[in-house]
């Protein structure tokens, strides 16, 4: 079982080297002679006005909020759905309750007028 | 045992290099490790030179669909060095870091990107025995991956010191974090079916592959896969006409190459995941676990075969879709998935695992397929129905808006 994730460590340690080696590869063959005019950043015909890093819009908060509730839902799903030969109507029952809560807590969003993009 | 290279040709045409090898260095304490590492070469490679053939296929597929001939000139009339001569010409080009950039994220967002899009291969099964690692929680593992992506979108987005490129991680980061929500719930019917989160497990599972058994929530995981992506009809995180590339769009030279590259080996990735898990993988109506008398495992090559053909077939649907579908809006784009994929897919879960445990235990597969493939389509068809309900009763309230207003205008005059 832990022998499963030694893959995975060397993955996680050898993954970088093949982006890596294009790129050492780029900056040993381009040319590098950067100057202001090519840094400067790229703007629709004029030079960028203000802060580029600015506050963003309150209804990504939002979905996101209802994200973060199905996310968590599908953690507690996957391990039923996985054993479900094992696991007995009760179970079952119970699972099926918290979905239809989950399918209530989307609906009370949606009533409310969370779900609208404006 | 010692070393014979006929034996290793052998072992290498049946794709069972690995157990070739065990046997020829014994139990030694080092062989395990050294096999994982060519293992993780092996895959990581296949990844990156997989890319050049579904550059090439992609432009030569799209142009056939522009009425377009594509890539003619280099390398032979079928232009198939084109996605190699791209790739020098990147290599050669200047890296630009655009004043004002967040060094660390602007940095990191090229490596990690690609990191993660060929990590998600680990688990992918591509014959009979022929997979980096079989772990009992593949999918999980996959969803956990990918949602790293998004990470890393953001990173470039926010790093780039560009308001398109910002603009571009925020709707990326909605759309991807929106659209993971029916894809994981979608995966969750096959896991039932197949008692199991392993992939290899899956395919094995696949008497009757799931795309007959639940071909809604196959449809569903199709969809949401596209937007995960970002390709068209949901690319609005790159939209060129609106946004001029997104969140890529101050790199340059090879780290621009990596977005791409990410962008492709994940494309490749979720066409190899839905045939991993709808269509049967390697499964070739049994086919693919025949030996030969003296014991060559000629299935094996089948299994790999039947996996490629697959899917390649699903990717060149992605490019037809590019080629067919415009762009969405982006509440459209919302309301598509909290509106409609995510309660659909809800009551499908619902259904498929009330409908399982209904069922007798030691049932035939065909059997159980029926009573799955019933109750799934049952749903679709109830969901259309209010949908189609839905519009109807919107396009009246709207008709008769605009008919008051006409008889208003007209009592003005």
């Amino acid at each position: 079982m832990i022998s499963d994730w030694r893959f995975i460590a060397f993955f996680v340690v050898l993954a970088p080297l093949f982006p890596a080696l294009p790129i050492g590869i780029n900056l040993l063959l381009g040319p590098r002679k950067p100057n202001y005019i090519k840094q400067q950043i790229y703007e629709c015909g004029v030079e960028t006005v203000g802060d580029t890093w600015v506050q963003f819009k309150v209804q990504y908060y939002i979905y996101a909020l209802i994200f973060v509730i199905f996310d968590i839902e599908a953690v507690f799903l996957f391990p039923i759905a996985a054993a479900y030969g094992q696991v007995g109507l009760f179970a079952v029952i119970e699972i099926a309750l918290f979905i239809i809560i989950l399918t209530a807590a989307l609906a009370y969003a949606w009533g409310r007028g969370v779900l609208e993009w404006v | 045992m010692s070393f014979s290279f006929l034996e290793f040709l052998k072992s290498l045409v049946e794709l069972t290099t690995g157990t070739y090898l065990r046997q020829v260095w014994g139990a030694k304490p080092w062989v395990d490790p050294t096999l994982d590492a060519i293992g993780v070469i092996l895959v990581a490679t296949f990844g990156l030179l997989i890319v050049l053939v579904l550059i090439w296929l992609e432009r030569k597929v799209i142009a056939r669909f522009q009425d377009r001939i594509g890539p003619n000139r280099v390398g032979g009339k079928y232009g198939l060095l084109q996605p190699v001569a791209d790739a020098l010409k990147l290599l050669t080009k200047e890296i630009i870091t655009p004043s004002g950039a967040d060094k660390w994220a602007y940095n990191l967002a090229p490596f990690l990107i690609v990191i993660t899009a060929l990590m998600m291969w680990a688990v992918m099964p591509f014959a009979p025995g022929v997979v980096g690692v079989d772990l009992n929680v593949g999918l999980f593992y996959v969803l956990a991956i990918s949602s790293v992506s998004v990470v890393t979108v953001l990173l470039a987005g926010w790093g780039s010191n560009n308001k398109y490129a910002l603009l571009g991680a925020f709707r990326a980061v909605a759309q991807m974090v929106s659209y993971e929500v029916p894809m994981i719930l979608s995966l969750l019917i096959p896991i039932i079916l197949a008692r199991s989160m392993s992939s290899v497990d899956i395919v094995k599972a696949q008497t009757v592959p799931f795309a007959i058994v639940v071909p809604i929530s196959a449809l569903i995981f199709f969809i949401s896969s596209l937007a995960e992506m970002g390709r068209t009809p949901f690319d609005l995180l790159e939209a060129e006409s609106e946004i001029v590339a997104g969140f890529h769009i101050e790199y340059s030279g090879m780290k621009f190459a990596m977005f791409m590259l990410a962008e492709y080996i994940s494309a490749l990735f979720m066409s190899g995941l839905f045939t991993t898990v709808f269509l049967g993988g390697y499964r070739f109506f049994g086919l693919e676990m025949i030996k030969t008398a003296s014991g060559f495992a000629l299935g094996n090559l089948i299994g790999l075969i039947a996996f490629f053909v697959k899917m390649f077939v699903v990717f060149v649907v992605l490019v037809w879709i590019r080629g067919t579908l415009p762009r969405f809006r982006i509440d459209q784009m919302m309301d598509f998935n909290w509106k409609f994929l995510v309660p659909l897919s809800l009551a499908l879960i619902l259904v498929a695992a009330l409908v399982d445990k209904a069922l007798p235990v030691g049932v035939n597969d065909w059997t159980r397929a029926g009573v799955h493939l019933v109750s799934n389509v049952v749903v679709g068809a109830v969901t259309l129905e209010i949908l189609r309900r839905n519009g109807r009763k919107q396009r009246t309230a709207h008709e008769e808006v605009r008919e008051n207003a006409d008889i208003e205008t007209a009592a003005a005059h």
